[in-house]
């Protein structure tokens, strides 16, 4: 199997592992058939929005746990690079291209743990926003 | 160039060549390079060494020189064997009378592809063993599934992925006494048996309902550690490879008991007995013969040798790492493939953090490290894929040292802490 530099690096060395015991949001996507599993935590907070006059939401932290494959722990640390400090807006746009590209392009057979990783700040975000909605609804 | 200070324990996937075996090739390739087909006196000198080299290797096996057909390995004996006498047999069956094939989950894709293939053509009926949970196929599931119009049956002799070993003698003898059975039935003469359920075929050897059952069986990687001798095992087709003993790569052998009839797959000219066409690989032959020469005069003590090392690493990591399971550990194992799974951590993941500090292993074998799909030999013996996800193969070789071992046990531990900590599960 070919990785790239970055891949092997974030693999290696990867960046925010862990729980956030608290998190605002959580994704947990993958199975065991694959045999990759992702859990991302968020803290989302808020701030003076730099595009617009009026505030934003961003993700203040961000942590992962995976169960997988070189690529599958390689794209979750990028993935999380890439959204630390991201509005939730930017966050939620983060493609599965955008983190392979990132990597310097996974393996072909390996690029579903990409789709994974983007998968998992999606759900993230979904998550956090529905338990918003379900805290102002009540 | 790799770096000889990294340790080699992917042995199942191929070996170094010996450095004996290295001076024979280059010896035959400097001096004979006619050809053996050849009339004029440089052919008939590599005619010469091609026959004195089949006569070592038919002995290894106990079999006659017109017995062994050389090959390009293990995936061209396997289906020179499969193929070969499917095609022999189909002569003699019509289209609602399909040869019945048996083999097993846990075979190389060299067989279990190819009959798959042939299923999927229509050419014949196939039955695939389901193993023991040790990975075992049993004589008795053999039995049970041999049929009316079972005319083949072809079972890995060494997994080469757990390194279980097949009971291919006691196979032997079920299929022997199957075949004894047929043969009374099929002689009319024999008034104290009932009548044939089907009346016996006219003329030459005869095949399918009432003939013989061919066995066979991929050896490959049992060469270097098991009984090899045909008759002894009973078998009647062998196939075996010089890589995964210390020889050449491309070149292996296929035994074919005499009076086996089988239908060549590669055709042209006739070499090997008319069996297989092609120029003579006569260095590569030549470099498997002077490895089994090797492997005849140290069997026992380095099998003994190997056996301790794998004991002493299975035994270290069980030690050493919680949540650990051996693949097999239950049934008789060739003393050089142990197979672990680490719950909790991902197979990919370990060897690549294996290589990074020079270890070389696997998962599974080497054909399936490449896919994504947890590992066939595992799951037939019914592991579930989160435990197959996370198996390692080491397989050690008579290179293989102490220290070596000592060096994987050091390093391996916190690895698997690492991935464990990185898993949401606990």
């Amino acid at each position: 199997m070919e990785y790239t530099k970055q891949a092997l690096d974030h693999f290696m060395n990867p960046r925010n592992v862990g729980e956030i015991k608290d998190a605002d949001g959580i994704g947990q996507v993958g199975n065991m058939r694959c045999g990759d599993i992702m859990y991302v935590y968020i803290k989302v907070k808020s701030r003076k929005s730099k595009v617009e006059s009026g505030k934003e939401e961003y993700i203040e932290d961000i942590k992962f746990k995976t169960l997988g494959c070189a690529a599958a722990i390689a794209s979750s640390s990028m993935m999380t690079e890439l959204a630390k400090g991201k509005s939730i807006d930017e966050a939620g746009k983060l493609s599965r291209d955008d983190i392979n590209e990132a990597l310097g392009i996974l393996p072909k057979q390996k690029y579903h743990c990409s789709i994974l990783s983007a998968d998992a700040i999606h759900k993230a975000i979904d998550d956090y926003k529905a338990k918003k909605a379900g805290k102002q609804a009540s | 160039m790799v770096n000889l200070k990294k340790i080699y324990l992917d042995n199942a996937a191929t070996t170094l060549v010996a450095p004996e075996v290295r001076k024979i090739i280059d010896n035959v390739n400097d001096k004979y390079f006619g050809n053996p087909s050849s009339v004029h006196s440089i052919g008939q000198e590599s005619h010469r060494l091609l026959d004195e080299n089949r006569r070592k290797i038919a002995d290894f096996v106990g079999a006659n020189v017109d017995e062994i057909i050389f090959t390009s390995g293990g995936s061209e004996g396997d289906n020179l064997a499969i193929r070969g006498i499917v095609a022999e047999n189909r002569k003699q069956n019509t289209e609602n009378d399909k040869p019945h094939v048996i083999t097993s989950l846990v075979e190389h894709h060299a067989v279990l592809h190819t009959v798959q293939e042939l299923e999927k053509e229509g050419l014949i009926e196939a039955t695939y063993l389901r193993p023991t949970a040790d990975g075992i196929i049993t004589a008795d599931t053999v039995k049970e599934a041999i049929k009316d119009n079972t005319i083949l049956v072809s079972l890995i002799y060494v997994n080469n992925e757990t390194g279980v070993v097949t009971p291919i003698e006691e196979i032997g003898e079920v299929i022997q006494k199957e075949n004894s059975r047929r043969a009374a039935v099929a002689t009319p003469h024999n008034l104290l048996l009932p009548p044939p359920l089907t009346p016996p075929q006219a003329g030459g050897e005869s095949l399918g309902r009432g003939g013989k059952i061919y066995f066979h069986s991929d050896a490959v990687q049992a060469a270097e550690w098991e009984e090899m001798n045909a008759d002894k095992l009973k078998i009647d087709l062998l196939t075996f490879t010089a890589h995964k003993f210390h020889g050449p790569k491309g070149v292996g052998a296929l035994y074919i008991r005499k009076g086996t009839p089988i239908k060549p797959q590669i055709t042209g000219g006739s070499q090997e007995f008319g069996k297989r066409a092609g120029t003579e690989n006569l260095a590569g032959i030549a470099g498997m013969a002077g490895a089994i020469t090797q492997v005849k005069s140290q069997e026992s003590k380095v099998k003994s040798q190997v056996e301790s090392l794998r004991d002493k690493l299975e035994q270290g990591i069980v030690d050493s790492i919680p949540d650990v399971i051996i693949n097999g550990k239950g049934a008789k194992r060739a003393p050089h493939v142990s197979n672990i799974s680490f719950i909790n951590a991902e197979g990919e993941a370990i060897i690549l953090n294996l290589d990074f500090l020079g270890i070389a292993v696997s998962s599974g074998s080497a054909c399936t490290s490449r896919s994504l799909e947890p590992s066939h030999v595992l799951t037939a013996m019914g592991i579930p894929p989160e435990k197959a996800h996370g198996s390692i193969r080491f397989s050690l070789s008579r290179y293989t040292t102490e220290p070596e071992i000592d060096k994987v046990l050091e390093v391996l531990p916190p690895i698997i802490k690492k991935l464990r900590e990185m898993s949401p599960f606990k």
